[in-house]
């Protein structure tokens, strides 16, 4: 078997300092087997794309606790896609309302996890959803 | 604490007890594989006075109100006064955060604890690139003077206290609070309050970090040297394990890394030239309370003794105010489910009385929707009132520390002081917590990690998570921050920066760039820039300028 690893940059976007999560699901990724870049704190969407294209990775994942998610989420999405980088698979997670989460589909984030979400069910989503 | 006797007679009864207990096993067997505590301390069927064979009363407990302080800092402790019931709050702006302010001291609350946005926390004006999507949502968003004074209109500064949580730009927001004060004419030397002011926990684990260590170190010794002089009754810094904890932390880590960073503290605050029995009394610490109830309460009564040690044999404080470790409590953020929220009142109450056994000073309770939203106005009263309970109606607050000689409650206050302190000496070998925070850092993490993996494989149950699912009702009613308060913000600066003085706001400016590349005390000039209505990014904008920036390292 000579699969690809699947690559992952989990993103912290805005000014949110909550990155528990963050790493706990980028450490769980990297225990199935992909690889994966963590940016740190504070990254602006401009930012998390040039990581993205510059690591040549299949999946966004971001974090957001703080509430900015409607905002910064749906912006790293449009920023891609103008970097003609629309096949990476971009997902999200926090403490994000459930009547956000139709909005955020919308604009192009392919699943949100919200808190008490089991690490498998990430490594699985993405494992399934990635185009590799 | 028992003859030698004693003990022979206990320890020969327990040899044929643990042969009972044995036979009893394989007809029912235990639980769980093992029985540990969230620090992994081994927990055993049974703890007798064999447990606490060398205990010295005087030497390990003492009474309350004196040294080491392990049950308690006062002599009556709650017989005189109960904790200060203070929920944090702050979301939107300024008059709505100020309504909310107003509403909770009308049910009873007796303090304010203010949260503030993470544009303010961070030093960017809300009109700021970075402060996008951002504005008022985690706190109230803080731009000016202007803002301070409607935050606290009508409320009497001098007569109730606040705490703020604020940290690389604690100073500034402290010099509005001043200068609000006497706008209404009470001197700063008669206000009461707390800035949280702890730059190393941002490091570690909060993120609103501005400046890199030196300076910010330089400007929290300022904040010491200014409040010991003119504002004699604050707490000029709020050394927080709360955060550590929420970041995934033990019980033993989150004293041990809070006590390093105060450890950091106290040797700026010397080598700055200060008398420690000057500034050491307004030290102050802020702790989470978490679910394991005896192991919470064996840390706050470990912290209390560590830390007098260290002020005392470490430091040589002479001053017995200076040896006394009095914390503000929050119950575990990290430990409320969305999934059947309303159980979280349930898990607050316990966390909440762990803290109140513990002897703290003041207490936030969570709210039960804390996991989906910021508290609504129904989710913050019941909070408030889980307090009032405990304080009024279940008589824990009648004696001093009551679960004092308890052979388990002993043990553990001995286990988690014996694994803090390993960790303190391990951070100290490092060359101090500024020095240590990745090792902190990577520990955390793993903590962290450890306790998610218990979650998933179920060994550890979180009820309505992992086991007594069921299909329920969505919560409604969640508070919602107005979207509109980053454009409000926006044109209330505009307005600001075409009204004041420029030209004085300017000179304030170039005369701060000047004094921070000196080594004069920051404070009085922040005083004045912010009496002139210079916004905090303004000034944050100057230090960033003089000092630089953090630059975090990345550790997971």
């Amino acid at each position: 078997m000579n699969e690809k690893r699947i690559r992952v940059l989990v993103a912290k976007p805005g000014l949110d300092g909550h990155d528990r999560g963050a790493k706990v699901i980028a450490q769980a990724l990297r225990d199935s087997g992909m690889e994966v870049v963590y940016t740190g704190l504070r990254q602006t969407p401009e930012q998390i794309v040039s990581a993205a294209l510059q690591e040549d990775v299949n999946v966004v994942g971001m974090s957001i606790l703080s509430g900015a998610h409607a905002t910064l989420f749906p912006e790293v999405v449009k920023l891609l896609k103008e970097q003609g980088a629309e096949d990476v698979l971009v997902v999200g997670g926090g403490i994000i309302p459930e009547e956000d989460i139709p909005e955020l589909k919308a604009a192009g984030i392919h699943e949100v996890f919200t808190p008490g979400t089991p690490l498998d069910k990430v490594v699985n989503y993405i494992k399934e959803n990635v185009k590799n | 604490m028992f003859k030698q006797e004693q003990l022979d007679k206990i320890s020969a009864k327990k040899k044929g007890w643990e042969e009972k207990l044995e036979a009893t096993k394989k007809k029912r067997p235990e639980r769980k594989n093992k029985f540990e505590t969230h620090s992994a301390i081994k927990v055993e069927p049974v703890y007798t006075p064999l447990d606490l064979a060398d205990m010295d009363y005087e030497r390990d407990l003492g009474l309350p109100g004196e040294y080491p302080y392990t049950r308690g800092v006062q002599p009556n402790m709650y017989r005189g006064r109960l904790w200060t019931m203070r929920q944090y709050a702050g979301f939107g702006t300024a008059e709505e955060t100020n309504k909310r302010f107003r509403y909770l001291l009308e049910q009873g609350q007796t303090g304010l604890s203010c949260a503030f946005d993470l544009p303010t926390q961070i030093g960017y004006d809300s009109d700021h690139a970075l402060s996008k999507g951002e504005v008022g949502k985690v706190g109230v968003a803080i731009d000016s003077l202007q803002d301070m004074e409607i935050l606290f209109d009508q409320i009497p500064l001098g007569k109730v206290s606040t705490s703020m949580t604020i940290n690389a730009p604690a100073g500034i927001l402290l010099a509005m609070y001043i200068a609000v004060a006497e706008k209404q004419g009470v001197e700063r030397a008669k206000l009461n309050g707390t800035i949280q002011n702890d730059i190393i926990k941002e490091y570690i684990a909060r993120g609103t970090y501005i400046l890199p260590p030196e300076p910010s170190m330089r400007l929290i010794t300022d904040i010491f040297e200014f409040c010991s002089e003119e504002v004699p009754n604050w707490n000029t810094i709020s050394i927080s394990g709360y955060h550590i904890r929420e970041a995934g932390a033990t019980a033993a880590q989150e004293i041990a890394f809070t006590l390093a960073d105060g450890i950091a503290y106290v040797d700026a605050a010397i080598k700055a030239g200060l008398d420690v029995d000057k500034f050491a009394p307004r030290l102050s610490f802020f702790f989470n309370s978490h679910l394991n109830f005896l192991e919470e309460v064996a840390k706050f009564r470990a912290a209390r003794r560590l830390w007098a040690k260290i002020m005392r044999e470490r430091f040589g404080a002479k001053n017995p105010r200076s040896w006394t470790l009095r914390f503000h409590t929050q119950t575990a953020g990290v430990s409320l489910q969305a999934q059947q929220p309303m159980v979280n009142i349930m898990r607050t109450a316990y966390e909440a009385m762990s803290a109140v056994l513990g002897g703290t000073q003041s207490l936030h309770t969570n709210s039960y929707d804390e996991a989906l939203a910021l508290p609504s106005d129904e989710s913050v009263l019941i909070a408030l009132r889980t307090q009032q309970v405990i304080g009024y109606e279940t008589g824990v607050c009648d004696t001093v520390d009551p679960l004092a000689g308890s052979y388990y409650v002993e043990s553990l206050t001995n286990g988690v002081e014996e694994q803090a302190q390993e960790y303190i000496d391990k951070i100290d070998a490092l060359g101090g917590a500024p020095k240590a925070i990745e090792f902190m850092q990577k520990e955390i993490h793993n903590a962290a990690y450890k306790y998610q993996v218990e979650i998933d494989t179920q060994e550890r149950i979180v009820v309505g998570l992992n086991r007594f699912q069921m299909e329920e009702k969505k919560l409604e009613d969640l508070l919602k921050v107005d979207l509109t308060v980053g454009d409000n913000q926006e044109r209330k600066l505009k307005k600001l920066r075409a009204e004041r003085d420029n030209a004085k706001v300017e000179s304030i400016l170039a005369a701060l760039r000047e004094a921070a590349q000196g080594d004069a005390n920051l404070m009085p000039i922040f005083i004045d820039a912010v009496k002139a209505y210079t916004t905090l990014g303004e000034i944050c904008g100057v230090l960033r300028d003089v000092y630089g920036e953090y630059q975090q390292q990345i550790v997971f």
